[in-house]
């Protein structure tokens, strides 16, 4: 074991950046529910926030951009050094990294603040942000990398230590995690460096909204697993353990990381499935490739669960269905995790139809996506990641959580705002309600929606109220908790173990090359053709 | 533990064997089941349709000549333009039963052109032509929705098309 201050300050740090990051998001997130139920208080907000798509891009930016990296760079180095038994290899990369990334952070922020940036956290151009806002972000994902490398040179010292042992779980996932990203971020990289940060800066003249956009989803989609994988690095290898149960089984834990790896960025055109300029057929193959990411996703369902039920019977549970009740439901840190699996089964199920070739027209870009977005990255990442802080932040304060009622409360609170809320998004997506629209103030309200905007407002309040006794809770457990809590992170046994998974899941270079030849064959003959024949003639315009 | 451990890493094998070969079923029939479904329906997305220099969108063909020309017996072509923040022509007049094309692009930023009732759902990006086709088969009036953010009155940017019974 690590001493606690050697890495956990480092963690500590991470964390605190994305609860700020967090509680911004959510209160912005307050006035946009309320604006669709009919109650404008931006008014009242004025100068902090000068419109309802200045909020709107505050919500966006703060909670799925930068809650989300900074909670990821706190909390997976954290469990991969605990889990090495190792300290990280370059020590002086550490706190340099976190303070890049968090003066990206700023210099982004500072046009964000300021409403010379609201261009959404999708950013498509010809909307033209302030340069800083682009340089900022980008710093951050360099940042980012450096965590890669940073993961990258300490399993490599562990590995000289020990030739012979299979890569412990944890750490095997947060490489996975981070090797992804990394892979999945350059189109991103590559729309900053080469198209927006230039044109911001008057260095080119114009831009291109398709080639952007095309760059965009390269890691705008494999970017949601970049959320959603720390949630199952404590889903498998910590959540059996707070049940009382063992993990079912870990080579096929590592077979679909594996397969996240190779499969998640090869897929980003069934985002973009109703663009121009995209042949059809490309389309179609993405669209193939999305359904084959479907396979380890029901791999981590089923292994989770079954490692679930394995903690459910050892604690007396009998039959199909009483092993889930007797699941330690006092835990809020096992109750939020669980709450948002359950609530994650319908963001995979809505999922499914957004990537469908035919159906993603009855819903892309309406109130739906949204809906979806809220069950994925705000209840099955957002929630499992505050069920994670319920233990991680007692255990780096070294003080027990201050009251796990509260806690309890919170989750519930969530699950019940939640299923209200976005409920009522997914069925105005389907009414044709548009996302991202000021629908208090729009002139064409259809009489079918009115019945369903005010509990747009009523779910978004009762989700502000989970998140505000969630931060009361984080800020005494800081400031007010005297109960002691043990040092010492444990991680679940499994029933089948790392020596039975195949060696070849221990090597990393024939899955990164499989990854990046599935990009090429996916990307390739588009990206060429675009980036051959684009002009960048499109001239920037600053319209909010 | 009873059980001896070679015993329970088979188990643990079967179960897993179990579930794998479901889980590879399960998408690949729901992938068969969505390509039977779209291209029987004849379910088309947009496609490459050319490149109109973003500056310059008026100047060009089609987009010198917006407006609705029928092109066959219950055939029309509607050629629009999007801007900062109105579609143009933003009122179409159709008769009922019409089989319709639009091209359309985009003169300025990122639109996007959502007619609900008609399931039209497209991207209007500047410098691409869109071109997707839907029937109009009850009158009645069609609301159309810009459903990008494309700025501060992103939700004042919409239009309707009106299908006139058959006389």
């Amino acid at each position: 074991m690590i001493a606690r201050a050697t890495h956990g300050r480092l963690t500590a740090a991470y964390l605190a950046v994305a609860l700020v990051a967090l509680l911004g998001g959510v209160l912005t997130g307050l006035a946009q529910a309320l604006e669709h139920a009919g109650i404008n208080v931006y008014p009242a907000l004025a100068p902090a926030v000068q419109s309802y798509y200045h909020g709107l891009t505050l919500h966006g930016v703060l909670n799925v951009l930068v809650w989300t990296t900074f909670f990821i760079c706190g909390f997976l180095p954290f469990v991969a050094i605990e889990a090495l038994g190792v300290p990280p290899a370059a020590r002086r990369l550490g706190w340099p990294t976190f303070w890049l990334m968090t003066g990206g952070l700023v210099l982004a922020a500072v046009p964000l603040v300021g409403n010379a940036a609201s261009v959404m956290f999708t950013f498509y151009p010809p909307l033209k942000a302030h340069w800083a806002f682009y340089v900022g972000l980008t710093i951050v994902v360099i940042g980012t990398w450096l965590v890669t490398l940073q993961l990258a040179l300490t399993w490599r010292v562990w590995r000289r230590a020990n030739p012979a042992v299979r890569t412990p779980l944890p750490a095997f996932m947060a490489l996975a995690t981070f090797a992804m990203w990394t892979i999945a971020s350059l189109g991103l990289a590559a729309e900053m460096l080469f198209m927006l940060i230039p044109w911001s800066l008057g260095w080119v003249g114009g831009t291109d909204a398709l080639l952007a956009r095309v760059l965009f989803w390269f890691t705008g989609h494999p970017i949601v697993y970049f959320w959603l994988l720390p949630a199952y690095v404590s889903w498998y290898t910590l959540m059996p353990r707070q049940v009382g149960g063992r993990l079912f089984s870990d080579p096929l834990a590592r077979a679909s990381f594996l397969l996240f790896l190779v499969l998640s960025t090869p897929l980003g055109f069934h985002h973009q499935y109703t663009d121009p300029g995209i042949h059809e057929g490309w389309k179609l193959v993405h669209a193939f490739l999305t359904f084959a990411v479907f396979f380890p996703s029901l791999l981590t369902f089923f292994n989770v669960v079954a490692s679930l039920e394995s903690g459910g019977r050892a604690r007396g549970g009998r039959g199909l269905v009483s092993w889930f009740v007797r699941l330690p439901w006092g835990d809020p840190s096992v109750a939020a995790q669980v709450v948002a699996m359950l609530l994650f089964a319908f963001g995979g199920i809505g999922g499914l139809i957004n990537a469908s070739f035919s159906l993603n027209r009855l819903v892309h870009n309406t109130a739906w996506m949204p809906g979806h977005l809220h069950l994925t990255v705000g209840t099955a990442v957002t929630l499992s990641y505050m069920g994670i802080t319920y233990w991680l932040i007692p255990h780096l304060r070294g003080r027990a959580l201050w009251s796990r009622r509260l806690a309890l409360a919170q989750v519930w609170l969530w699950a019940g705002g939640m299923v209200i809320f976005s409920n009522a998004l997914h069925r105005l997506g389907l009414m044709g309600m548009p996302r991202r629209t000021m629908i208090g103030a729009a002139a064409y309200v259809q009489p079918e929606w009115k019945p369903l905007l005010p509990l747009v407002g009523l779910g978004g309040a009762v989700l502000t109220v989970s998140a505000l006794l969630y931060f009361a809770n984080i800020l005494l457990t800081l400031v007010a908790s005297r109960t002691e809590y043990p040092y010492g992170v444990a991680f679940a046994e499994a029933m089948s173990g790392a020596d039975h998974a195949p060696a070849i899941f221990d090597r990393w270079r024939p899955w990164l090359v499989l990854a990046g030849v599935l990009i090429v064959l996916a990307y390739g003959p588009s990206l060429v053709r675009l980036i051959a024949e684009t002009p960048l003639d499109t001239p920037g315009m600053r319209v909010w | 533990m009873s059980t001896p451990p070679a015993k329970r890493a088979t188990t643990v094998y079967l179960y897993e064997l179990a579930w794998i070969l479901p889980s590879i079923a399960i998408p690949v029939g729901m992938l068969a089941a969505l390509a039977v479904t779209a291209f029987g329906a004849g379910i088309h997305l947009p496609s490459v349709e050319g490149r109109v220099p973003a500056t310059q969108v008026a100047q060009h063909p089609p987009f010198d000549a917006p407006g609705v020309k029928q092109t066959g017996p219950g055939q029309y072509e509607v050629v629009m333009t999007s801007q900062i923040w109105a579609f143009a022509p933003s009122e179409i007049r159709l008769p009922a039963g019409s089989t319709v094309t639009f091209v359309t692009t985009s003169k300025d930023v990122v639109h996007g052109l959502l007619i609900p009732r008609a399931h039209v759902n497209v991207m209007l990006l500047p410098g691409q032509i869109s071109r997707v086709t839907a029937r109009f088969e009850k009158p009645g009036e069609y609301a159309m929705f810009c459903h990008e953010y494309c700025g501060i009155a992103h939700h004042t940017m919409w239009g309707k098309i009106i299908v006139e019974p058959r006389s």
